[in-house]
This record gives structure tokens, C-alpha cells and sequence, in this order.
């Protein structure tokens, strides 16, 4: 490891420190600025002066005060103690912080990301004469209830165990492998880093087929996500981005969850807090905070760490994902990042582009989606992750025309659109189903097709042509007057509103609702789209579509979702359904309209 | 010149600086002041005989940016600066509550200044996030459709988006005087911050606290109109850093009106522009976001401490735009936003307030069962569920007649006026209870066929739907 060099400080603007007098500093090096070793990192070399990004607030800084390189780069501590941690933008938990400073962040504190002081129960799975390559796992810690922390050789290490401590519990600093690795010694600890800029390598890459059930019927079935694959979550402010990324943080089928909050508010961090520590995993009765990560940048925290935030989260999930685990990483909100690329952009008076963003904007944000995967790991045993990446996206106004949405959506394979009508309506989750897509949609209905119904993608395509005619009669409704409409054009509007209230609608924080399973939500479709295709054919036999609207299941489809009984209910009120139409069909003297 | 610096130096001995080598606007470059620290406060002195104070933008070894505070008119290039080796600070104690100051912190009220009592920065220091408690209790402010639909909670923030001649003073006003009278056995203040007012608004404002007594327990920070547009940077601040001590440190609950915010975001503006920085959209820096979140996120509640501050700032949207920069960032970094109409204040509707794109994001947590009335979260979704529909009824009737609507529609029309009149509407003196508002509210949801009703558990409506009465 290179010696510190020290040079000066020679101007200072913001977050942007420029310094001189240290010969053969790199590009990415970290340095510690002035008297309070604030933590910065280079960006700009120019002759013998260079800039470095401080992520700490500047002020109170002097031309003169010293800067220490220390030749290393931007690394993440990789390790057990990583999950149920709040970390900040640079890696350091905030709950240490917090011990040491009180309720507010000061100025130069360094704390390490994986506590030293803490000792974990290791189990050894190597002997003396293996011989250990890349990735191969050479022991385990159970970090928490939920989840056991595979010990993995960092990439670009391998050689023949010639010691390998016993089981026991032991610091993440202490050795528990030493390596002959062809001459020299190397030991391996629980602890590992890795440049937080550079993506972790894997063996391969595989295809994603495998649905993340979140829960939420708008995006299960309408709009799904593959495990290891990428959604932009874009909408103005108050359409729900924030509620909706909670929800999936807490529901969804994913081992683990690593939450970036960047830029954004602090009480939603508290509570999120919250709710992680109060919700447990059904499975084992443990509090979900125990699978997952938070990286807290908040908007008033400095800028420049909110760029690095990012990068520290993909390298934390990609590592889990190495592990063998379904990894999902939420960044609220990318828009936020861009924005610090911008502002550092512009104070080391790089020519701005578009909107004042620099011109590697889209390159920045297509390297950060493709952490997303599935992957077969490097090493041994065998094991498959994947990492799936969800980025909200705030555009300026609520237009999706400016240029990080519009890059965003360049690189993503599905996009939950929020809708601000729809939020104004209160209805939640607030996806616009004309506006969303997803490329994953047939990839995963070989999934739903084995595991819940052959017929659920039929339900899903036939529920979509509802949606997107009522739009059209709805923008024909609005010129001429509902009551001019035809019967079957009606129908559809009640089919549509059916939909929308009965199924899409989703909004409970506590209760019935709140997950939905993908067998009652299959059950929902089939009875939302068999009611519509029944009446259809009983209003095309002139029974008035009236008749049809006032039937009183016709409310309780809306509601069935909230019924404790669950799938039971959906069921008996499909048969209710069927009945009543029959009836009606018998009334009109109409064949059709009963179960075949 | 000489009779200055003699004075000056022997007020306040140590090194100086004399003559810039710019002054643009109310910036000022200084050659050769490698001493200055980034954000370090400097007394000026021009040949006029007056002293300034200024703030570095940019520290360097061959060249300081100097902002000046207070007027630039009479100062030339022959001036002398001097460090005063500190960051802006202000000093807080109990002294503050009563007090009035400018945006320089220099009382305004006639009395000495504050002499007791810390010296604090006025750019604070961010909140640990982990520290924080999620704000959830419910603050009672009289007005229906604040507590009913966009209930607001101790340590939220909480913005008025308005438009020039709309009733948003009297509205932050009536809440100011309203919520601070509840909360026996607890301490509250205000704290007002005066942004570019015009000597009216100022006026109103301190007329309005005196007349309900509030005056002894605020602390005013005014910057009028005709003060230098620079200073609006620091008032907000100055009133944050008080609000903060009053709140964490004295344990008080701590409402804070901000107003007009526009104004500061101009001022942000002309001082990035004077710099010559890369303009963002409208010209606005694209650090703005991050400056305002600043501002917005000194919000909060402590876990383990008493106090809370409260945020309600104002913000006018030029043009009555919505998506413009500065409602737009703000409505990215505040916990919701309270939206008035032009067309409702043209009806004569008072408090003028556009619930549909209004929001308060802490409302779930602080209202329902066992803190207000289990109904209450149900009842809202309900009315802004039959509200919209009856805006979209009456846009439809607008076209096709309300003869053409179907008679559900027709019946949501109806509610939509009903609710305006019953529920929106209020006096500026009229204080409603929470259990009146929530009656109001079935009142007029009693308007529609129960069926329709679908946001609200059967159970809930069998015990409050006044039919079951």
C-alpha cells in the first residue's frame, strides 16, 4: 500500500476542493481534507493541481490547510454486520454516528462500515490442503435469523489453505484462512472490499424468468418484474413512489433488500425504520429489518456523497447476490443522484448538455441498471443469484420528456408510470396501466402458468383490451354524455370501474389487502373478466345493461379483496356472480350468462 | 480613509484586507486573501464610513468571492475586509422569544441585541435521519379541511402553494392562532420568518399575533422588500436555527411560518447568476433542490427529546403554475402541500383550498383509531374518492348539460357543492372541533346512496353514517 502523501489546499467552492503539491495522484483516490481529514475524493488532475469531491460540508475550509492521499480508492467493506444497518451515503452507520455525535451529523467523523468490536460464530467449510479460486465459499456466519452469510475468496484470489482457524466466533478482522497463493502468504478474513465504482464479477449471466411477486396486483400481473431484472418507477411529487417502493421493500419475495434513500426525505427514513422493525417474516416471526439494508442520504446530507450512495448500494446487493441470494435494490430516487452529477459537473465547469446535466449522464445511468442480473457466482458450490434494481425516477413537473426519465426508460425493461390523476382520485398503488410496460410480461407467464393457472395470461390479456376500451368510450363519454352511450359500452365502463376499484386499486398499509397472494389474484381476474364476458353476452341479448349495474355483487367485487377469508371468498362470490347472471338470463328468457 | 481603518483596527486587531479587484452586483473579488475560510463572515468598510458584513462563496489562495450583505450603493473598490475567522452565527437563549430582527440579526424592535446566550451556525447540521421520530401526533387546527383531509402533524412540513392575492396570509395565520391554543401544560412558540415581505405583510402578520397574545412567545425574523436581496438567504435560516433551539434544546413545540419562499428562490437566483454559474431550468441553479432541502429538512421531532418544529412555509407560484421550479422542488422535498384555487376564491369560498392535488403525506400516521377517531382516514378517502368524481361530473355537465348525466353522476354533482359549502367553507374566526368536522364530513357523504360508499368498512359506516344515528 502506497504511503500517505500530503499536499495543500488551494481553493475551496462548495462541495469541489482543488489542492496541490502531491506527486502521482490518481483519478478516484481517496484523500482526507484539511485539519478535520474531511473525506474527498479526486475527480479532476490537471497540471499539479487536482479537484477532489469532498462528502462532507465544506465550510469553515482554508486555502492551506493540509490533504492527505492514501493511494486508495473508493472501496465498501463487505461483510457481516451489513444487514439491519443504517448506513450514510460514505458507508458509515448512522446509529454510530449518532453515539458519538447526538442527534445531529457533525463534521469528520471516521467509522468503519462493519463494526470491529462485534464477534460472529463461524463455521469453517475448508481444511488444511484445499485449494480455494474466486468466489469459493470457505465458511459461514449466521448474520442474522433470517439470513446466513456465506464467507467468499475475493475475486482475483486464489491458492492452497495452509491454515484455517477452527470454529468459533471471531472479529471480521481476525484471519481464518491463510493462503499459499504461489508463494505468498494471503489471509482471508470475514471482512473483504471491493472499489465501490466497479461491478462485482460473476461466472455468467443467465436469463430472468422467475417473477418478483410483490404482492401487488397492479404490477404482478399486469406489469411484472422479472428476479434480476430493471424497473423506473417515474412520477411527479405525491403520486406514491415512495409508498409504493416501501411496500415492495416490505412484501416482496426477495431475500434480500438493500434501500438506498438518496436525496430524499429524513422522516421517511424514521419511518421506514419503523415499519422494518414491526413487520415480521411470516416464515420465522423475525423482523424484516434482519434481511435488509438502508443506505440513508437524505436531501440535506452533502451532495456529493448522494453520488456515491449509489455505488455503495449496488456494490452491498451485488455482493449478497454473490452469496447465492435474490437481491433487490431500491435507489429513491435516481433523479436526485443525476442532480448531484449535475451540480459536481457544473462546479468543476465541465460544458453542460442537456438541462445542465454533463453529457455522460446516460452513460452513468445504463452502468448502474447493468449491475442489475441473474448470474451464476464465481467459486464453489454452485449458486445462483440475481439482483433486481428498482429506480424511482422524480421528473421536474411530473414530465416524463426530460432527460433522466427519458434515459432511464432507454435502459429499464418494465416502467410502473404514476399517474398524478390517478393520485388526485387517491387511487393507490397510482400506475397508470395505459402508460406502463413490461418486457417481462411473457418471460414470466411460463411461471404463473405452472405455479398458479394455464389460463392466467389469457385473464391478463383480456383484462388489459377492457382497460384500454373503456379508456377509449370514456374519451367518447365525455363528449356526447354517458347516457348516450350503448348497453355494451356501458358494460365495459362497469367492467372497467369493476377493475379498477376490485383489483388494481390497492391501498391498505395494514390487513387483508396489503399483500396479495398470485393464487387470489389469478381468482380476482377470473372473476372480474368471467363477469364481463357473461354480461356481455346477456346485454348483447338486450338485457339492459342497467340491470346488470344495479345487481348488488356487483358492489361486493369491488370489496372482496378486503375479505378476511381470502381466496374462499373470491371463489363463493364467483359463483354468486355466475348465479345471478344466470338469473337474469332466465328473467330475459336469454340462453348464455350461466356456467357452462 | 486613514480615520476608518484606525477605528477599525482598533476595534478588532489582526490581519486585513484593502482593495478589490471587482465588485459585480453585490459580489466583491479580493486578490491575494489566502487567510479566508469558505463561508467565513467578513466586516467590510467602504469610504463611506459604514460597516457591511460579507460571507465568502469561494476561498482561494489567490482570489476570494465575497457576497455582500446589505447594500452595495457607495462602495467602491477601495474597501477594507476583514476576517472575522468565524462562520455566521447567531445567539440563541430564551431572551429571543418577544424579539423582532432583521436579516442580518440586528433587532428591529428597539431593544439592545442579544448578548446572552450560544453562539450557533446558522446552516445547522443535517439531522441524523436515525435520530428522528417519525412524526404522528395530530395537531389540531380548526380548519375543517386541514384536520379532516390533509391533517397536519408535529414535525412535518407542510407548504401553502398560493397564488399573489389569494388568502394564503389569513389561512397561515388562522392556523398559527388556532393550533398553538390547544396542548395544556405544553410549551409552544412561533417563529416567523419574513421573506421579501412587502411593510403590509409584515404588518399583518405581527397584527394578527398580537391580538391573540402569541406575540410574547414568537420570534420574528423579517427581510422586507426593500432590504438587500441577499439577506433573504439567511433569514430562513436565522429563524431555523432559533425554531431548532426553541424546539430541541427548550423542549418547545414549534411552529414555523415561512413566507414568501418564492422570494428567496429569487434571490438564490440572482446571486447564481451574478456568479455566473451554469443556470438550471427558468434560470433557477441546479442546486436548488439541495439549498432548499436545507431549509425544508430542519423539520422534525428527536426521538427522547420534547419538542417538535413544525415547518408551514409559503410559497406563491408565479403564475399560478404548479410545475414551476420552485413549487415543484418544494413539493419534492415537503411531506405534502396545501393547494389554493383561484376559481374557489373567486366563488367566495374561504379557505380557497384545491384539495384534489393537495396532500399531507403524515396524515395516516397521525390520525385513526386511538389518536383521532377510528373513521377518520376512511371518511377522507371517501370525500376526495366522491369529490373528484363530482369535479369530473361537473366538467362533463359543462359540455353535455347536467340533463345528460346518468343519475349517479347527477348525484355526485350535487355532493360536489355540498361539499364546498358545507365542509370546505369556514370563517377566519371559526374554530371547528375535530368531531364537528367529522360530522360535517358524513353530513354531506349522506348525499350519496350508501353503496357508493365504497371506501369505507361496512362496519364504520353502520356506527357513523348519520342514517344509522
Amino acid at each position: 500500500m502506497a504511503q500517505p502523501r500530503v499536499g495543500r489546499v488551494v481553493r475551496v467552492a462548495g462541495p469541489i476542493v482543488e489542492g496541490e503539491g502531491i506527486e502521482g495522484i490518481e483519478m478516484g483516490e481517496v484523500v482526507y481534507v484539511g485539519y478535520e481529514q474531511l473525506l474527498g475524493e479526486v475527480v479532476r488532475i490537471s497540471g499539479g493541481r487536482f479537484s477532489a469531491q469532498v462528502y462532507e460540508d465544506t465550510e469553515g475550509l482554508r486555502p492551506g490547510e493540509p490533504i492527505v492521499a492514501t493511494g486508495r480508492p473508493f472501496v465498501v467493506e463487505l461483510g457481516p454486520g451489513l444487514l439491519a444497518s443504517v448506513i450514510d451515503g460514505i458507508g458509515r452507520p448512522l446509529k454510530m454516528i449518532e453515539e458519538r455525535m447526538g442527534p445531529f451529523i457533525g463534521r469528520g467523523l471516521r467509522v468503519n462500515t462493519l463494526p470491529r468490536d462485534r464477534r460472529w460464530e463461524y463455521r469453517p467449510l475448508v481444511k488444511r490442503g484445499d485449494e480455494l479460486g474466486p468466489g469459493d465459499v470457505f465458511g459461514v456466519v449466521q448474520e442474522t435469523p433470517l439470513v446466513e452469510h456465506r464467507l467468499m475468496v475475493p475475486p482475483e484470489v486464489h491458492g492452497v489453505v495452509v491454515d484455517a482457524a477452527p470454529e468459533g466466533s471471531y472479529a471480521v478482522d481476525e484471519p481464518l484462512v491463510t493462503l499459499d497463493a504461489g508463494g505468498s502468504k494471503v489471509e482471508l478474513t470475514m471482512k473483504q472490499e471491493w472499489p465501490a465504482r466497479r461491478p462485482r464479477p460473476y461466472a455468467e449471466r443467465l436469463p430472468c424468468k422467475t417473477p418478483l411477486i410483490t404482492g401487488q396486483r397492479v404490477i404482478d400481473t399486469l406489469f411484472p418484474v422479472a428476479k434480476g431484472g430493471t424497473v423506473a418507477i417515474p412520477g411527479g411529487f405525491g403520486t406514491g413512489k415512495t409508498v409504493t417502493l416501501h411496500k415492495i421493500s416490505m412484501y416482496s419475495d426477495s431475500k434480500i433488500v438493500v434501500y438506498i434513500g438518496c436525496g430524499e426525505r429524513g422522516n421517511e427514513v424514521a419511518e421506514m425504520l419503523e415499519g422494518f422493525s414491526e413487520l415480521v417474516d411470516p416464515a420465522t416471526g423475525r423482523p424484516i429489518m434482519e434481511r435488509s439494508v438502508i443506505i440513508a442520504n437524505t436531501s440535506n446530507m452533502p451532495v456529493s456523497a448522494r453520488e456515491a450512495s449509489i455505488h455503495i448500494g449496488a456494490t452491498i446487493a451485488e455482493y449478497y447476490r454473490d452469496q447465492g441470494y435474490d437481491v433487490t435494490l431500491i435507489a429513491d430516487s435516481t433523479s436526485r443522484w443525476a442532480e448531484a452529477l449535475r451540480e459536481v459537473g457544473s462546479r468543476l465547469g465541465e460544458l453542460p448538455v442537456e438541462e445542465g446535466y454533463p453529457a455522460y449522464l446516460p452513460d452513468s445511468i445504463a452502468r448502474f441498471y447493468e449491475r442489475a442480473g441473474r448470474v451464476k457466482a464465481l467459486g464453489r458450490p454452485e449458486r445462483f443469484g440475481s439482483l433486481t434494481i428498482i429506480g424511482a425516477v422524480s421528473p421536474p413537473g411530473g414530465d416524463f420528456s426530460e432527460p433522466v426519465t427519458v434515459y432511464t426508460l432507454r435502459f429499464v425493461g418494465c416502467m410502473w408510470a404514476l399517474d398524478t390523476e390517478l393520485a388526485y382520485r387517491r387511487h393507490f398503488p397510482a400506475i397508470n396501466w395505459m402508460r406502463s410496460f413490461s418486457r417481462y410480461a411473457e418471460e414470466v407467464e411460463k411461471w404463473w402458468s405452472e405455479n398458479v393457472s394455464p389460463e392466467f395470461a389469457r385473464y391478463r390479456r383480456k383484462a388489459l383490451q377492457i382497460l384500454s376500451l373503456a379508456s377509449e368510450i370514456e374519451s367518447i363519454a365525455s363528449i356526447v354524455g354517458e347516457s348516450a352511450l350503448p348497453d355494451e359500452q356501458r358494460l365495459v365502463l362497469l367492467a372497467a370501474e369493476v377493475l379498477r376499484e376490485g383489483f388494481l386499486r390497492q391501498v391498505a398499509l395494514r390487513g387483508e389487502d396489503t399483500f396479495c397472494e398470485p393464487v387470489k389474484q389469478f381468482w380476482l381476474l377470473k372473476l372480474m373478466v368471467d363477469f364481463f364476458d357473461k354480461a356481455y353476452e346477456l346485454v348483447r341479448s338486450r338485457v339492459p345493461a342497467e340491470e346488470i349495474a344495479s345487481l348488488p355483487a356487483v358492489h361486493v367485487m369491488q370489496r372482496v379483496k378486503e375479505d378476511e377469508r381470502g381466496v374462499e371468498a373470491v371463489r363463493e362470490l364467483y359463483e354468486r356472480v355466475m348465479r345471478d347472471l344466470k338469473g337474469l338470463a332466465e328473467k330475459y328468457g336469454v340462453s348464455g350468462g350461466g356456467r357452462e | 480613509m486613514s480615520d476608518l481603518l484606525e477605528r477599525a483596527l482598533h476595534r478588532y486587531p489582526g490581519k486585513m484586507y484593502r482593495g478589490a479587484s471587482e465588485l459585480r452586483g453585490s459580489l466583491l473579488v479580493l486578490e491575494g486573501a489566502p487567510d479566508l475560510a469558505y463561508g467565513e463572515v467578513v466586516r467590510i468598510y467602504g469610504e463611506d464610513g459604514r460597516e457591511r458584513l460579507g460571507r465568502v462563496l469561494e476561498a482561494g489562495v489567490d482570489r476570494a468571492l465575497i457576497e455582500v450583505l446589505g447594500d452595495v450603493e457607495g462602495l467602491s473598490t477601495d474597501v477594507l475586509v476583514k476576517p472575522t475567522g468565524s462562520t455566521f452565527k447567531v445567539r440563541v437563549s430564551e431572551e429571543l422569544l418577544g424579539r423582532m430582527f432583521n436579516g442580518r440579526f440586528e433587532p428591529i424592535d428597539g431593544h439592545p441585541p442579544v448578548v446572552h446566550g450560544e453562539l450557533r451556525d446558522i446552516t445547522g447540521a443535517p439531522m441524523n435521519p436515525v435520530s428522528r421520530e417519525h412524526p404522528s401526533q395530530f395537531i389540531q387546527t380548526g380548519v375543517s379541511v386541514i384536520d379532516g383531509m390533509l391533517s397536519l402533524v408535529r414535525g412535518q412540513k407542510l407548504p401553502i402553494f398560493s397564488v399573489s392575492g389569494l388568502p394564503h396570509d389569513l389561512l397561515a395565520a388562522q392556523i398559527a392562532r388556532q393550533a398553538t391554543v390547544r396542548g395544556e401544560g405544553e410549551s409552544f412558540a412561533v417563529v416567523f420568518a419574513g421573506i421579501g415581505l412587502t411593510r403590509d405583510e409584515a404588518g399583518f402578520f405581527i397584527e394578527q399575533f398580537k391580538e391573540t397574545g402569541a406575540i410574547e412567545r414568537m420570534v420574528a425574523v423579517i427581510n422586507l422588500a426593500e432590504d438587500p436581496p441577499i439577506e433573504r438567504l439567511l433569514t430562513p435560516r436565522i429563524a431555523l436555527t432559533v425554531a431548532e433551539y426553541l424546539a430541541f434544546d427548550m423542549g418547545m413545540h414549534v411552529l414555523t411560518i415561512m413566507t414568501d419562499m418564492t422570494n428567496y428562490c429569487e434571490a438564490l437566483r440572482e446571486l447564481s447568476a451574478a456568479r455566473g454559474e451554469v443556470p438550471g431550468r427558468l434560470g433557477y441553479p441546479g442546486y436548488m433542490y439541495s439549498d432548499l432541502a436545507t431549509i425544508y429538512e430542519r423539520a422534525g421531532v428527536i426521538r427522547g427529546r420534547r419538542g417538535s418544529l413544525t415547518l408551514l412555509p409559503i410559497v406563491t407560484m408565479p403564475g399560478g403554475d404548479l410545475r414551476h421550479p420552485i413549487p415543484d422542488l418544494t413539493g419534492y422535498i415537503t411531506e405534502g402541500q396545501v393547494i389554493l384555487s383561484q376559481d374557489l376564491h373567486a366563488r367566495g369560498i374561504y379557505p380557497p383550498v384545491n384539495v384534489l392535488p393537495s396532500l399531507s403525506r403524515l396524515m395516516r400516521a397521525g390520525v385513526g383509531a386511538g389518536k383521532t377517531r377510528e373513521d377518520h382516514t376512511y371518511v377522507a378517502d371517501q370525500l376526495y374518492d366522491a369529490y373528484s368524481r363530482g369535479v369530473r361530473a361537473r366538467d362533463l355537465a359543462r359540455v353535455v348539460g347536467a340533463i345528460n348525466l346518468s343519475e349517479r353522476l347527477r348525484r355526485y354533482l350535487k355532493f360536489a357543492d355540498a361539499f364546498e359549502q358545507e365542509f370546505l367553507s369556514q370563517g377566519f374566526y371559526e374554530n371547528r372541533s375535530l368531531e364537528e368536522t367529522l360530522d360535517r364530513a358524513w353530513r354531506v357523504l349522506s348525499l350519496l346512496p350508501e353503496e357508493e360508499l365504497v371506501r369505507i368498512p361496512v362496519e364504520i359506516i353502520k356506527k357513523y353514517h348519520p342514517s344509522y344515528r
